[in-house]
């Protein structure tokens, strides 16, 4: 996907002004947040399995090498092949590769942000394959020419209208008079169209959840089954996955398992939690002749001795999204690229260069609830912080505020003059506000008053108030 | 693609490794697959045998499936026939050769067509065993294999699941240690794929509204079995 993170501004002004857009924010939003609310409390144990999740993964990332050796060295006992690939190009081509060698023609795909990530759908059809997304939310979005909006709902803020204008854009061959008023009607119309291309499809390409060392095993997490058909019927099954997925046991799988679902869609386990291990064996009645795993890097690696490490514990869950202010007024979209809300704002600037993304890890209320909510205790609003530091190192700010810090720096070094600038800036601004006690325009606010009014200081600087204070003779 | 790996490979030795070397990041590592650990797990699975038969029912119907019980295997054949009569579905199953099932006297209802191997689109209702239910969030564990191909799980709009009950555990660790003492030819205990099943099919992809029958069964029906032959079962 091509990154539009620099236009963020103009993004989140755009989502703001659409209405329809921000109902569906605000529903579909509210909705995650009370099942996952529900979830947690039922469980008695969610916080300590919080903090289990977190020292695995931790454990996990300090012997990432070695546990992805052992996970290569399974998959290849199982039957399978590893394919290393440092950059989304070498993954391309690693796939588009394995489609040549099978013939393929029609490739479905159950959903995975590495994909996104790799762009692969484009990259399929510029080589005359037919990519089909399979997971509804995600059919629906390449239906419409979109990326997903939300990583574990795609189709986050399209209403059932927009849902109907598209299939009926696309499912010609149907009655263009069939109702499509109801949900029902329009799963029902997408699971018909979806069979056919199940059976079609030469290649199935999954993501996948995790990867267990020990067993080389991948696994994915759905609702639907779509990933299940993706990955039995086709004679080829490719699993697409980054590095840090990778856990040591079933065991550790079941406990960052059990935070998954309670965590993304407040269920107590998803319907299907599949395990694949190699190809089909050889008695076996059904499934994939071949099978590969697709394992990228793409700039995790690197991250590991930086301040940024800790967000690779992520499991991809959605719930800092849905509980972010900014995300629930912009929607993912805004972002412009794949991982938006609180973990595209420390995960991108990683991934794409800050100086594509730095508006992201500025789009933040700092109010806390991403870092409340994530199941791997992954402190979100401190990387944040982490980034717009370096954003100040580098010289990314905007010449303004750039100066103006240099300014104030310059001030609060020298405490005498700062207290008498501030002193006199008081005063005037409470002589400029007059009776309302706020200030509809100021010079170089215009950020601020654009939209409300400033209200003016009291008339005396803080420092003075708690001095009157301390002494006793304030109000 | 060899360089990447040791690109890969190498830059993360190079950020993790230990100065004095790494003999102590390996030992801790084969140390945690040999003896995979068991985290904590929810204590509400944890508790004697008639109390978790009864949380699997609570959490499998919770999940929107249905759960029927049987005295034994002999009943599954009524069963069936009766469950497909009363939803007006035809009178044709695909079934897993699963020993288990074996068992099953069809010929009791010689009016239900009974196949058996992987489905196609054209089998409206499936039948298989299972090799385990788990007890806390009302789990089935389906295991690949000539006795279970895959597809019976997740082609036909109906499936139908034969559960002993002996075989309800209460934690998914629980189910995976059954499944690692499997390996009895020797071989690695590690099947193509586990299924691990929680109700029927469904999406929220549409405004979020949660509908059943979405790629996979609409519908998940379990017939959990008292007293039957849990040897073969196991598949
Ligand atoms: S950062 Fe945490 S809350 Fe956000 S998606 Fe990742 S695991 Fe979930």
């Amino acid at each position: 996907m091509q990154p539009s993170s620099r236009h963020f501004p103009e993004n989140a002004r755009r989502a703001l002004a659409d209405d329809r857009l921000r109902a569906m924010l605000d529903k579909s939003a509210s909705g995650f947040r009370l099942r996952r609310r529900m979830a947690a409390d039922r469980l008695p144990e969610f916080e300590a399995l919080r903090d289990r999740g977190r020292d695995i993964k931790d454990h996990t990332l300090a012997h990432l090498d070695l546990y992805l050796e052992r996970f290569e060295a399974q998959v290849r006992a199982a039957g399978g092949t590893v394919h290393w690939c440092a950059d989304a190009a070498g993954a391309r081509d690693a796939i588009l590769a394995i489609c040549r060698a099978a013939g393929a023609k029609t490739v479905t795909k159950g959903k995975s942000m590495i994909a996104e990530e790799i762009a692969i759908n484009d990259h399929l059809e510029a080589h005359g394959l037919v990519p089909v997304e399979t997971d509804l939310g995600e059919y629906i979005v390449q239906l419409r020419k979109e990326p997903p909006s939300h990583i574990i709902a795609p189709a986050f803020h399209v209403s059932k209208e927009q849902v109907a204008e598209s299939f009926r854009a696309a499912h010609t061959a149907l009655d263009p008079a069939r109702p499509l008023d109801e949900p029902s009607a329009l799963l029902a119309e997408a699971r018909a169209m979806l069979r056919r291309r199940f059976h079609e499809a030469d290649v199935g390409i999954t993501g996948a959840n995790l990867l267990i060392a020990e067993t080389g095993q991948t696994v994915i997490v759905t609702n639907e089954g779509n990933g299940d058909l993706t990955q039995t019927l086709p004679p080829v099954h490719i699993v697409l996955a980054s590095i840090e997925k990778v856990v040591p046991t079933p065991e550790d799988a079941a406990t960052v398992l059990r935070l998954l679902a309670r965590s993304a869609t407040g269920q107590e386990f998803s319907a299907y939690t599949t395990f694949s291990a190699g190809p089909r064996r050889a008695a076996d009645p059904d499934g994939p002749r071949a099978f590969h795993v697709v394992l990228l890097d793409n700039g995790r690696s690197a991250l590991m001795d930086t301040e940024f490490r800790e967000v690779l514990r992520c499991i991809r869950c959605g719930a800092c999204m849905n509980h972010c202010p900014v995300y629930g007024a912009v929607g993912g979209h805004a972002y412009g690229w794949v991982y938006p809300g609180p973990l595209g704002a420390v995960l991108d600037p990683a991934l794409i260069g800050l100086a594509e993304a730095k508006h992201l890890p500025n789009a933040s209320t700092f109010c806390g609830r991403c870092e409340e909510v994530c199941p791997m205790r992954i402190p979100l609003p401190a990387m944040m912080r982490h980034w717009r530091r370096r954003e100040a190192e580098q010289g990314l700010q905007p010449a303004v505020t750039r100066r103006g810090l240099a300014l104030w720096a310059w001030f609060a070094r020298r405490p005498a003059l700062y207290h008498a600038a501030a002193r006199l800036a008081a005063r005037l601004l409470r002589r400029l506000a007059r009776r309302s006690g706020t200030l509809a325009m100021l010079p170089g606010a215009g950020g601020w008053t654009r939209h409300r009014d400033l209200p003016a200081p009291e008339g005396r600087t803080f420092r003075e108030l708690w001095a009157e204070r301390r002494t006793g003779d304030g109000p | 693609m060899s360089g990447s790996r040791e690109r890969i490979l190498g830059g993360l030795r190079r950020r993790l490794g230990q100065p004095g070397g790494d003999d102590a990041r390996r030992d801790a590592v084969e140390r945690r697959l040999a003896d995979h650990p068991r985290n904590p797990v929810p204590a509400r699975a944890l508790v004697p045998e008639p109390e978790r038969v009864a949380l699997f029912v609570a959490m499998a119907t919770e999940a929107a499936a249905t759960v029927e019980r049987l005295p034994d295997t002999a009943a599954v054949a009524d069963a069936v026939a009766d469950l497909l009569a009363s939803r007006n579905l035809p009178a044709a199953v695909r079934t897993a050769p699963d020993p288990l099932l074996a068992a099953v006297p069809w010929h009791t209802r010689p009016a239900l067509t009974v196949s058996r191997g992987p489905a196609g689109d054209d089998d409206p209702v499936s039948v298989t065993g299972a090799f385990a239910g788990i007890a806390e969030t009302g789990t089935l564990m389906l295991v690949s294999g000539p006795e279970h191909p895959t597809t019976l799980n997740f082609l036909p709009d109906t499936h139908i699941v034969v559960l002993p009950r002996r075989r309800i555990v209460a934690t998914y660790e629980d189910a995976w240690d059954l499944l690692r003492r499997r390996s009895d030819a020797g071989g690695s205990w590690i099947p193509r794929t586990v299924n691990l099943v929680t109700g029927p099919s469904r999406t929220g992809d549409i405004e979020q509204t949660i509908q059943l029958g979405a790629h996979g069964p609409r519908s998940l029906h379990i017939l959990l079995v008292e007293d039957a032959d849990t040897a073969s079962a196991a598949g």
